[in-house]
């Protein structure tokens, strides 16, 4: 028997799938999603998907930036080699402040795109849903709502019906990569 | 579906124009957009391509030069020993600011207009600091021991000086850099995408290979959307006060001094807004010529021409005030040395330069109080090439005229720009414009997914559009 990622069926408007996805997980499917050009905001209430994490990620990575970038200038200077600069400290915890401003924008960036990338499980070669024969208008006009075989609740035979039964086209079984 | 409008008559106040005009749907939009990077490369795009390179290659060879021979090849001496290169970098550096702008503080404000434009805003703030980045790593003069200005373990066993603001100014403009390329492809992903599919299906599989690499195997997924749009305006939120801090910073490394004429607390707030006027000075270089070349009009309306018009007047307005409240200051404080620094600004040697800066700063954009003009493209073009202009005289003025007239004056003299000044300034634009063709050949220059976010289609509670004409059957409409 094969193995399958999914069921994947393609809808016209952004009006339609959020209608469709309504359906599906009032119908008791819990691992659903939609795939489309743009985000759809609302999308998330009727997929009930949890909100996201990146801010989390992004708090921790810029604590990091601010105390890297204090203990940099406090051992580099106020140790290791001072400076004794027009009479200031070796150490001067005010002209640390841009250079510390800046390390904790930049390892925040880092956290917000590299934390958001980690947890799209991105980058990636190839996904099975790129098998689906008109799924490359997915990033053009075209909206997908997606039942993964994980789904306590899929059934290979009934979810093609199910999908189709609330206006799904191109109603599609995915099989898994190899 | 959004409605044709005549955009001569005046929109009914009571309602937002429209951000699409022409009648568009979610594959016109694509259509649009793609077949700038799909069409066969167009005469112009070879012509302008050939005068950018021969730029840039004439930027190598006086690099060679300059690293063979020393700064001494520019006209930098004592006691103006920040000339051209140093104008530069606070020139291009200040470019970028728009780009960030539009892309992070628009953003946060939510103004949706932006979507037209800051795919091609952000481009031009990454090249723009590019080139930027060049002036300060060539003017140290020994361009092999660069790597001093970062905290690396060296033989010497001597850190940087963390209480130098041109230190600081190395952590601004590299991680300015750093974050404005990441907010930039992260923007870029899902329209790589786009391509990639685009490519996919027409069977150019090479092109849809190389555009797959790089949109990292995006398929649109609502969970990735949710993580997609958090981290989007995390970027937002990090970049507006970086982009604030960066010109800070730059303006730190003359205000910090002692010197008359850049010891002002005025300088950060005065520089931003500049930089600010400065970059979408450019921006409307730019996008005026793309927009008409490739046929863009209904995407780059002229609703956001005349919102660029808009803020050039603000800004240009603010940095008329700067100039006023400059004077002011000096006469207020007392100082003789303050005092004299802007007599001899307005009146001195360099009154042409100064009076070139208040002619294409100030005077030029009090133009955009009119709306005709906010909405005429040429009139755009002209005054955006003043304010260009006008703003790199600003940085001029402000560095040479405070050194060439030092404390003592014996030690006073005149600033004269060599040829080689001249060079690699033209080598900068090479540079910059280079970048900037490249992208407009191969790259989605207008955010897709976010233009198609704000049509009116992309609300889920829109309801059926049963009034759309199938695919294929309509072209997308020039309105102008």
């Amino acid at each position: 028997m094969a193995n399958y990622f999914g069921a994947v069926a393609e809808f016209e408007s952004a009006a339609d799938i959020y209608k469709a996805a309504e359906k599906t997980t009032t119908a008791g499917y819990t691992r659903v999603d939609s795939h489309s050009p743009f985000a759809i905001h609302g999308m998330e209430k009727v997929l009930r998907h949890p909100p996201s994490h990146v801010g989390w990620i992004c708090v921790v990575a810029g604590i990091a930036g601010i105390v890297l970038a204090q203990l940099m200038m406090w051992w580099m200077n106020g140790v290791d080699y001072q400076y004794v600069v027009a009479g200031k400290r070796a150490y001067d915890w005010p002209t640390t402040i841009p250079i510390t401003f800046e390390c904790m924008v930049l390892l925040s960036a880092f956290g917000a795109v590299f934390g958001m990338f980690g947890l799209n499980k991105l980058p990636r070669l190839n996904h099975p849903l790129f098998r689906h024969k008109t799924f490359h208008r997915a990033s053009d006009d075209r909206f997908y709502l997606s039942v993964e075989a994980s789904d306590p609740k899929f059934d290979q035979t009934k979810i093609v019906e199910f999908l189709e039964s609330i206006g799904g086209k191109n109603v599609e079984l995915l099989e898994e990569e190899d | 579906m959004t409605s044709i409008t005549v955009i001569d008559e005046p929109e009914n106040p009571a309602e937002r124009a429209p951000l699409v005009e022409g009648r568009h749907n979610f594959a016109t939009v694509t259509e649009t957009v793609a077949r700038v990077a799909e069409q066969r490369t167009p005469k112009g795009w070879y012509l302008l391509f050939g005068i950018s390179v021969a730029a840039l290659l004439n930027l190598g060879a006086c690099l060679a030069y300059l690293f063979w021979t020393g700064i001494g090849i520019w006209g930098n001496n004592s006691p103006a020993f920040w000339g051209w290169p140093i104008v530069n970098f606070v020139f291009w550096i200040g470019i970028g600011h728009a780009g960030t702008l539009i892309s992070a503080i628009l953003f946060l404000f939510r103004q949706k207009w932006r979507t037209g434009i800051n795919r091609a805003a952000e481009a031009m703030t990454i090249f723009a600091v590019m080139a930027a980045g060049l002036f300060p790593a060539i003017h140290v003069g020994r361009i092999w021991v660069i790597y001093w200005v970062y905290p690396l373990p060296n033989q010497m066993s001597i850190w940087p000086n963390f209480k130098s603001p041109l230190v600081w100014d190395v952590f601004a403009v590299s991680t300015y850099f750093t974050v404005s390329l990441l907010f930039w492809y992260v923007g870029l992903v899902p329209d790589l995408a786009t391509f990639r599919d685009r490519a996919a299906r027409a069977g150019k599989l090479l092109t849809a290979r190389i555009y797959g690499l790089f949109s990292l195997g995006w398929h649109g997924s609502n969970r990735h959307w949710l993580n997609y749009e958090k981290a989007y305006m995390i970027l937002a939120g990090l970049s507006t006060p970086l982009v604030l801090s960066v010109h800070s910073i730059v303006s730190f490394d003359f205000a910090v001094s002692k010197l008359p004429g850049w010891h002002t607390t005025i300088f950060p707030p005065y520089f931003v807004a500049g930089a600010i006027f400065s970059g979408f000075g450019m921006v409307i270089t730019l996008m005026v010529p793309a927009r008409k070349w490739l046929k863009l009009h209904d995407l780059i309306t002229l609703n956001h021409l005349d919102n660029i018009a808009k803020i050039l007047l603000l800004t240009g307005t603010i940095v008329g005030y700067a100039y006023s409240m400059e004077f002011f200051i000096a006469w207020y404080s007392g100082s003789p040395y303050e005092q004299f620094a802007f007599i001899n600004r307005a009146f001195g040697p360099f009154a042409w330069a100064y009076w070139i800066m208040i002619f294409c700063n100030v005077v030029v954009p009090q133009i955009f109080w009119f709306r005709s003009m906010r909405r005429n493209a040429t009139v755009l073009f002209v005054v955006s090439i003043f304010v260009n202009i006008g703003m790199w005289f600003e940085r001029f003025v402000i560095i040479v005229t405070t050194l060439v007239r030092d404390f003592v004056p014996a030690n006073w003299g005149y600033f004269s720009p060599t040829v080689f000044d001249v060079l690699v300034l033209i080598g900068s634009f090479g540079l910059f414009l280079t970048l900037f063709l490249l992208f407009c050949r191969f790259l989605p220059i207008i955010a897709l997914s976010e233009v198609k976010g704000v049509m009116p289609d992309a609300n889920p509670h829109h309801g059926h559009d049963d009034h759309s004409p199938a695919e294929g059957e309509e072209k997308p409409m020039e309105v102008n």
